[in-house]
């Protein structure tokens, strides 16, 4: 991991308790699929501005237990897709939190940088050497582990498995 | 540095000495367990450019979401599923009336202490019941497991629950489970590890323990433990597929909490419509009309559960305009219960007896309700719209309460209708 190891974007600060069914709404799970329209539904019932004003490379900020409730991949997809650079948050719901990984999506727990990051200020996040500059201080978390940062190298765990795959046949 | 038992289980399978909550790590399972979705995962591993799976006997698929079929589109599925496990020659496979892939996967002995158990069912922790590590996980990281071997995890956090005392008369793992969600909440344990330890664990049986982990998916957990004992060993004696190594955590291990109970201060729970933690006292929702009783799953569909719900029914009609439907676990637990007599007690009593398998929990088949009906069920879910009509309620009660409640008409403790 080396070229997107450093990110930096604009805040977009959420508090607790945000749901998959607020950030991407059960009512399109079975008519839209294809990811490349899943942007424009993001954040819909959380915050309308999200869409209009979000620029790549932005970044969500929020309380805890982010993306609890269905276990819907979609929430990760059109996040993901929009171009969105990282979730930090206190904490992040279990499956989305996993969903966020295999989608190579940054999601970064770190509670005090929380507390320090206000609203729509830009802020920088360093993956490789795990800190998170913005105007309130330095914050550290622990460095993404080998094993996701290959995730996030390969695009995701489908791409990623192929890629191992492919390896696997070539040594045996 | 002392460690829990999701610290120290991860530590020996990763062959890393020492980790700690928070740390990621590449695990191989000893059991990959998938059922009726096993059709969809394959989708996902072709599309990977997976051809043959990583290792055939890791895993352990089951035919019991929807089993029998009750459409040919279901009955394609596990067609799919079957040709499947042909071409790649699975070992560990389990029919259309072998039972519920959980309570199943102890029966065979694939479940085993100090192993580890991942599952694209989100009732995965049932495992746990036997001391092994059992969490669930997505499709497409099942589909990673059968191409490549290995997933990664985060070693989660650990709550331990040490409950004091003995359960009293008539109140079972479902009440004390039920009460703990309703205490805590719904994301009380988020990707954590659950421990349950004390006198009250240790005096359940076998069959009782594997409430406590299943229900555990409804905090919020990651996986739950149940310490490895004497009855443990004893259950898997002539029934384990291979030698284990059990896991006990550490004295002075780190708990991000330590929650104690007093198991005589728990009474018969109920969990009311439409959340798992929106749990009340019995006491407060007597005369509550029912529709329909279900008692089965692999939260409490087992010999014990049959055997607690017969003694209530024995020489009883179930109320008019009530129905009670039956299913056992698996067939071991159908069989143990014909020779026990329970079933024809059912039957006398007038219950529908369905064959082994996840029947209408999430809805599929055998006993969905009707609009503005209220079941009373011993499963582990009663989420708005599960059994199939987002118009009707579940509420979620112990086996011998289910009984008690099908012969009432209303939900009853099982000493009012004597």
């Amino acid at each position: 991991m080396s070229k997107e190891s450093i990110i930096r974007g604009r805040v977009w600060k959420y508090g607790d308790d945000v749901n998959t069914d607020v950030i991407f709404p059960g009512k399109y799970t079975y008519t839209v699929s294809d990811p490349k329209e899943m942007p424009q539904y993001a954040l819909e019932d959380l915050d309308p501005r999200f869409v209009k004003d979000m620029q790549p490379n932005d970044i969500i900020v929020a309380g805890t237990n982010w993306g609890c409730g269905s276990s819907r991949e979609q929430a990760v997809t059109c996040l993901k897709e929009s171009g969105l650079g990282a979730i930090v948050a206190k904490s992040i719901a279990r499956i989305y939190y996993r969903n966020c990984i295999n989608a190579a999506l940054p999601a970064l727990i770190c509670p005090q940088a929380v507390e320090a990051i206000e609203d729509g200020e830009s802020i920088e996040i360093d993956l490789q050497g795990g800190t998170i500059r913005c105007a309130g201080g330095e914050f550290s978390f622990p460095p993404l582990p080998e094993a996701v940062m290959k995730i996030f190298d390969a695009g995701g765990l489908v791409p990623y498995t192929r890629q191992q795959l492919e390896r696997m046949k070539t040594s045996s | 540095m002392p460690q829990t038992f999701a610290e120290k289980v991860l530590s020996r399978k990763a062959g890393v000495a020492e980790l700690s909550a928070g740390q990621i790590v590449e695990i191989t399972p000893d059991v990959a367990l998938s059922h009726d979705n096993t059709a969809p995962i394959y989708g996902i591993f072709q599309k990977m450019g997976a051809e043959r799976v990583f290792d055939p006997e890791m895993h352990a698929i089951f035919l019991d979401h929807a089993a029998p079929a009750p459409t040919t589109k279901h009955a394609e599925n596990h067609r799919l599923i079957r040709e499947f496990v042909r071409q790649q020659g699975i070992p560990h496979f389990f029919e259309v009336g072998r039972g519920i892939c959980h309570q199943v996967l102890v029966e065979e002995g694939l479940a085993l202490p100090g192993e580890i158990v991942l599952g694209s069912d989100s009732h995965t922790p049932h495992a746990g019941s036997m001391g092994a590590f059992g969490a669930g996980i997505g499709r497409s990281e099942m589909a990673s497991i059968w191409a490549i071997g290995s997933l990664w995890l985060r070693v989660p956090e650990s709550i331990k629950i040490v409950v004091h005392g003995h359960l009293a008369e008539g109140v079972s793992a479902k009440d004390l489970a039920l009460y703990v969600i309703g205490e805590n909440g719904a994301d009380a344990a988020l990707y954590q590890s659950v421990e349950w330890h004390g006198e009250a664990i240790e005096a359940l049986d076998i069959s009782q323990r594997a409430v406590l982990p299943n229900m555990m998916a409804e905090m919020g957990a990651k996986n739950s433990y149940v310490p490895a004992d004497e009855k443990t060993f004893a259950y898997l004696e002539g029934r384990a597929k291979r030698a284990c190594e059990p896991v006990d955590p550490d004295e002075g291990a780190r708990y991000a909490r330590i929650l104690e109970y007093d198991a005589a201060q728990i009474q018969p729970m109920i969990a009311c419509p439409h959340t798992v933690d929106n749990v009340q006292p019995l006491s407060k929702l007597r005369g509550t009309r029912i529709h329909q009783a279900f008692l089965g799953t692999c939260t409490n569909g087992r010999l014990e559960d049959l055997a607690a719900a017969a003694a209530i029914l024995e020489g009883k009609q179930i109320a008019k305009g009530v129905r009670m439907i039956v299913i056992p676990a698996s067939s071991d637990v159908y069989l143990e219960a014909l020779k026990a007599g329970y079933l024809e007690t059912f039957v006398r009593a007038g219950a529908v007896i369905e064959s082994p398998g996840c029947g209408p929990c999430m809805g599929n088949h055998m006993g969905v309700p009707a609009i503005d009906e209220v079941t009373i069920s011993s499963a582990n879910r009663n989420f708005r719209g599960r059994m199939g009509t987002k118009e009707s309620e579940i509420y979620l009660a112990s086996p011998a309460v289910v009984a008690a409640s099908a012969v009432a008409g209303e939900i009853s403790h099982p000493k009012d209708i004597n």
